[in-house]
């Protein structure tokens, strides 16, 4: 038979209809007497609502209206909860940030729904925004959260101040990053209904999301309904990177109000503009670090004031805020560590998840801060890695201790093998002393992620996938997880074919669909192959255990395996296995002061770059680039391959070509004219290497998460690169557009 | 017919069709909508991403671009022209093999981008790869497998 | 989609003369629609005020491209894809085959025209630079006849020109330029698909190691696509071994004035344009040296 198990690049089973414009996105489903939905939104950052004015002109009696008057006298509940519940679907008497929504419509004549929207104005009285971070510190004015902050966090182990005074070398830094846009290239959308049922009205909506049970949850909380009453299906999802982790709540919640108070389906699906200025982006970032060193550059100690821009609302920011929290060291040993971090309010529209989901950012200052540190020190920037760089036996930040036998110094020579760095470095300095106008230059990286949620999420999200029998000889798998490009159905096909020894074509994959399947957590995290894979794993090889024990089944060989399904499936009317997700004992994390195993385990990476930059225009081109992760496993390599690629692109965006620019606190370049994402043109090939060393125990086959890594690595490396490119040290933030360069350059020289 | 409308004659993926539209609506839209045929996406409509990328009279165009009343008379293939019967085209099956689509939403654009530059070059070299390309944004790939997908295609696809 | 689209009407006339009649009866009512790469933009974002379309897709008249012994004669429908392809212009007139090499990418290049890209006026437009400098002319038609205007006098402001309510534009006419050196450059937000932050597209003739001939055309770093006289002024005379690079760029400064706008600052646009002007400086000696 055929290996179609973990290992093997099988074709993607999602493939063919996404090739063949089979695949139905929430915007092709035409549905009979279908309304559609849009949204009236704040034009301003802050201020309190005077009044709600129709203009003439416009049938209103047709529409469907709701605003957040309507929410309370339905006695529903306007508020989405993430992790607090203080985020209004519709803002009643406050908004707190541009493009808040404030108003819904539905019609069936699309045109005249524009018209419509452009006929709602919204008296507002403006009040003063808070629009930075040190105005939010300031506190002056309170925009959300207990004093602006919605989270903060420390991370303590030794001493950090028995240090500075000692130290050979104290270097000290400040870093920035600037927000990114998810820009998957389907906006976000949503459609939904109103069900009558015997235990009365119930809500189903299909659309373009990552997490199913969270927008269920939110909708169970916005009508009040038991979970049995309303009802998710993710329909072919167009990317989504983390942009749709939380925001589809919201849309979904809008669209159902809608499709409630019109007793019919409404459909509301944004368009590029509405989408890049009223949605989740990255969180921006400031970092300030001061580290100590020995006299040959060993870590003494280091410190970390960490700040993330979280937005008008809390939404995801604790947790994104802990992810980088805890990367904050990076892959270093340091015996004494004072991180302190914070998620603070500001008018603007709440950031979420955005693939790293905090780790980029903290990744990148600390990679930073070494390469400086290094020049500072006269240490070549490798050989200070190899002095610092984690090793079996070592402390994290938290105290976990590294229980893999790690080799980052020979990862990391691989990588730089594999671009070529050693030599180039010195050919382009020698190239670069030369009057060409073009300048060369190589850089790198080394960083790690944690795998699947931080600490105890894993533990409070209790996730259960299912397998069960079908009446055709084939095992179905129920999960959440959802595909948006990264070809999830395929890789739990292959994980269950290899559980059970069966080809991929006797494994079917559930819809994913409330209804249907158990709440296996979200999609996110890099948690989907390691953590929900193995749980897929574990409830194929129960469901094969029961069949045995019922007799179905003889000897457990591949033979006849199919007609043993059957059997079953007809005898029992369908036997299904359930697994639960239990916490390993061996990881123990405390929560309050932040200690312990932060991650069950994490996939390390060193990636390299080469680029040229053109001292006319101060463009940069990539020309080279090599990402080289130890990721346990590796279930499918092409399509794993395919995420480097994909991470890596996204990467280099935000490291030198995505800026997000705003005025007044809203995105005043929220077309894809003028957010600048990399074409076809502007990329090498992108060489993706994996390593499979340090197999995680409990990952399907030894698989760790390898989702959200690629976007760790580019930026510092893109950084070093163009350091050692024009000598320049000063560079310190992302994106380092053209007209940062050129003013970093003049600055550097002036 | 409805007033302002005009009668929209077209043949698309072979097929002669006629249908009733507005003038200023977008091909685009006249595509999904009128005509019935979804694989023709929108991602920005603003002829940045060509999501919405067919074939007209046997050149590539950003059909959100296009108002119907220029299409009048005008050949079309949109991606559900492509496979024919059961069987994909070469690039089709190449985008498979190569895992040259992700979450597939740029997906129809760019094989149509391919299909147009195999057939003005039968044989191009990476740089003209990706400049026949260039018009098709993708968020998931990095590009890396699109381009080995059009190489492994090139040659073995009849134009 | 925001753009009212069941308020539009379209005409599509036959001839050039029914195109001009409709114009001649409302001017200022009727758009004229070439290939709508640009016009779709705003239309489809609800920000064009216009309801009324002059779809001139059946006007064949304004496809053609011919040449004669003194240069070429593009109609104003001819496509981006149409110059790159041209036999004739991609021997005489390269800085036309690059610019619209680097305009979009090859949907919008199948269907953008020459004509519309310059009725649209914009300062950022990538054709307009070359064009100057082959002090190319367009000819504008109404009903009472047509009139040449070079290139140069067409833009009046920022996407504004001197044509008329109740003209169309109807052919741009290049002169065939002497064996020189040529040069385009645009800098753009990225490979393809970009708007211009600065862009240059230059023409010179040396003969006896004396630049003769020097026109420079420059896109984003004014109002309207311009000719750098300035600089040109600078250079024109020169002996090639003595070129004066410095007091050219500075001379530069004085042609620009650019702007700090949603894709670039001010302060790169002037630096930038000068760095490419000094690049093509460099350039042209290397070429004349190559010749020689």
């Amino acid at each position: 038979m055929k290996n179609e198990g973990i290992g093997i690049s099988v074709p993607r089973r999602e493939g063919r209809e996404k090739l063949t414009g089979a695949a139905l996105y929430v915007a092709d489903q035409i549905w009979p007497g279908r309304i559609y939905g849009a949204t009236v939104r704040s034009r301003v950052a802050h201020g309190r609502i005077l009044g709600i004015r129709f203009a003439e002109g416009i049938p209103w009696s047709e529409f469907t209206i709701v605003t957040a008057k309507d929410i309370e006298a339905m006695g529903w509940f306007n508020r989405v909860e993430s992790i607090e519940p203080d985020q209004p679907f519709l803002a009643g008497e406050f908004i707190n940030h541009a493009e808040e929504p404030i108003l819904l419509l539905a019609h069936p004549d699309r045109h005249l729904l524009e018209r419509a929207r452009r006929a709602v104005t919204v008296e507002v009285e403006e009040l003063p925004a808070v629009l930075d971070l040190d105005q939010s510190l300031a506190c002056r004015q309170a925009v959300g959260g207990r004093d602006n902050l919605f989270k903060e966090i420390r991370i303590e182990k030794g001493d950090p101040d028995g240090v500075w005074a000692t130290a050979a070398h104290v270097v000290e830094g400040e870093y920035r990053t600037g927000a990114q846009e998810q820009l998957y290239i389907e906006t976000n959308g949503m459609s939904a209904e109103v069900t009558q049922g015997e235990d009365g009205p119930g809500v189903t909506v299909r659309g373009s999301l990552q997490c199913p049970y969270y927008v269920h949850t939110a909708l169970t909380q916005l009508f009040h309904l038991p979970g049995p009453r309303v009802r998710v299906l993710q329909m072919d999802t167009g990317g989504a990177f983390g942009g749709k982790e939380d925001y589809p709540s919201i849309i979904a919640g809008h669209a159902a109000m809608l499709a409630w108070k019109a007793g019919g389906p409404v459909t509301i699906v944004y368009d590029r503009e509405e989408d890049m200025a009223c949605t989740t982006k990255r969180h921006p970032s400031r970092s300030r670090l001061r580290t100590a060193f020995d006299a040959e550059g060993r870590l003494l100690a280091m410190e970390s004031d960490f700040l993330l821009d979280a937005g008008a609302y809390c939404t995801l920011s604790p947790v994104v805020l802990s992810r980088g929290a805890i990367h904050a060291l990076g892959a270093y040993r340091c015996p004494n560590v004072r991180i302190h971090a914070r998620a603070v309010a500001t008018n603007s529209p709440p950031n979420g998840a955005f693939r790293g989901f905090g780790a980029p950012q903290s990744l990148f200052a600390m990679e930073r801060h070494m390469d400086i540190a290094a020049a500072r020190m006269g240490l070549d920037p490798v050989t200070l890695r190899r002095r610092n760089l984690l090793k079996k036996g070592d402390l994290m930040a938290t105290g976990q201790i590294v229980t893999e036998d790690l080799d980052l110094e020979g990862l990391m020579d691989r990588a730089l093998a594999d671009l070529g760095y050693p030599h180039k470095r010195a050919a382009f300095a020698r190239h670069n002393a030369g009057p060409g106008m073009v300048k060369k230059g190589v850089g790198f990286s080394v960083f790690m992620h944690g795998c699947g949620f931080t600490g105890s999420g894993e533990l409070h999200l209790a996730s259960v996938t299912g397998v069960r029998t079908r009446a055709d000889g084939r095992v179905e798998v129920l999960a959440a997880s959802t595909e948006m490009g990264q070809g999830k159905e395929t890789v739990f096909t292959q994980i269950v074919s290899e559980a059970l020894g069966i080809p991929n074509e006797l494994v079917s994959m559930g819809g994913v669909d409330t209804r249907e399947v158990p709440n296996s957590g979200p999609t996110v995290a890099s948690r989907s192959t390691m953590v929900v894979g193995r749980l897929v794993a574990d409830a194929a090889t129960g469901l094969k255990q029961m069949l045995m024990d019922q007799g179905f089944l003889r000897d457990g060989g591949p033979e006849g395996w199919r007609e043993a399904v059957q059997r079953a499936h007809a005898q029992s009317g369908g036997m299904t296995c359930f697994s639960q997700y239990q916490q390993p004992a061996n990881l123990v994390w405390d929560d309050v002061h932040y200690r312990g195993d932060a991650y069950p385990t994490y996939a390390w990476a060193c990636y390299a770059v080469e680029l040229s930059v053109d001292t006319v225009t101060w463009e940069v081109k990539v020309e080279d680039f090599v990402a080289r992760q130890e990721v346990g496993r590796v279930i499918n390599p092409i399509l794993a391959a395919g995420q480097v690629e994909g991470g890596v692109t996204q990467g280099l965006g935000w490291a030198l070509w995505e800026k997000v620019e705003t005025a007044q606190g809203r995105m005043v370049n929220n077309q894809m004219t003028n957010y600048i994402v990399a074409t076809a043109q502007d990329l090498p090939r992108i060489r993706v290497r994996f390593e499979e060393n340090n197999p995680y125990a409990l990952g399907p086959g030894g698989a760790k998460g390898l989702g959200e890594l690629p976007m760790d690595g580019p930026a510092p490396a893109v950084l070093a690169a163009l350091q050692d490119a024009l000598g320049l040290l000063e560079l310190r933030e992302v994106p380092v557009t053209p007209e940062r360069l050129l003013e970093a350059v003049e600055a550097d020289h002036g | 017919m409805d007033e302002g409308r005009m009668q929209l004659e077209l043949t698309v993926n072979g097929v002669r069709r006629a249908v009733p539209v507005l003038p200023m609506a977008r091909l685009l839209d006249v595509i999904r909508e009128d005509l019935g045929l979804p694989g023709t996406k929108e991602g920005c409509g603003e002829g940045e991403c060509g999501a919405c990328s067919v074939i007209m009279d046997g050149k590539l165009v950003n059909s959100c671009l296009v108002p119907a009343v220029q299409a009048q008379g005008s050949e079309l293939l949109t991606i559900e022209g492509l496979a024919q019967g059961g069987t994909l085209h070469g690039l089709q099956q190449a985008f498979l093999a190569c895992n040259g689509a992700q979450c597939g939403f740029c997906t129809p654009g760019m094989v149509l981008a391919s299909v147009d530059l195999l057939n003005r070059c039968a044989h191009p070299s990476e740089p003209e790869i990706r400049e026949g390309l260039a018009g098709n944004i993708c968020r998931c790939t990095g590009y890396v497998k699109i381009v080995e997908a059009v190489q492994a295609a090139a040659g073995t696809v009849r134009p | 989609m925001r753009g009212n689209v069941p308020a539009c009407t379209v005409k599509v006339p036959g001839t050039l003369q029914e195109a001009l009649e409709v114009l001649a009866q409302e001017p200022g009512l009727w758009r004229p629609l070439a290939g709508g790469t640009d016009l779709m933009v705003p239309f489809a974002a609800g920000r064009l005020a216009d309801t009324h379309f002059l779809s001139l897709q059946r006007l064949d008249d304004l496809r053609g491209i011919e040449t004669d012994p003194g240069g070429i004669t593009f109609g104003a429908l001819v496509t981006y894809t149409d110059l790159r392809r041209h036999p004739y212009v991609q021997r005489h007139l390269p800085n036309l085959v690059q610019s619209a090499k680097v305009t979009g990418a090859v949907a919008i290049q199948n269907r953008g025209t020459l004509g519309g890209n310059l009725v649209n006026g914009s300062p950022a437009a990538d054709s307009p630079p070359s064009l100057l400098a082959y002090a190319a002319q367009v000819e504008l038609t109404g009903l009472g006849g047509s009139r040449w205007v070079p290139v140069e006098a067409f833009f009046t402001g920022y996407k504004q020109t001197v044509m008329a309510p109740f003209e169309l534009l109807t052919r741009i006419r290049v002169p065939e330029p002497d064996a020189g050196f040529h040069f385009y450059r645009k800098v753009g937000t990225r490979a393809a698909q970009a708007v211009a932050k600065v862009c240059l597209a230059a023409y010179a003739r040396v003969e006896a190691g004396i630049v003769r001939e020097c026109r420079i055309g420059l896109g984003s770093v004014a109002p309207v696509p311009i000719r750098a006289r300035a600089a040109e002024a600078a250079i024109l005379g020169r002996a090639l071994d003595a070129l004066p690079v410095a007091a050219a760029r500075a001379a530069l400064m004085a042609d620009i004035s650019p702007i700090d706008d949603i894709r670039s600052t001010a302060h790169y646009r002037r630096t930038v344009a000068g760095n490419v002007l000094v690049q093509a400086l460099s350039e042209l000696v290397d070429w004349v040296n190559i010749q020689s």
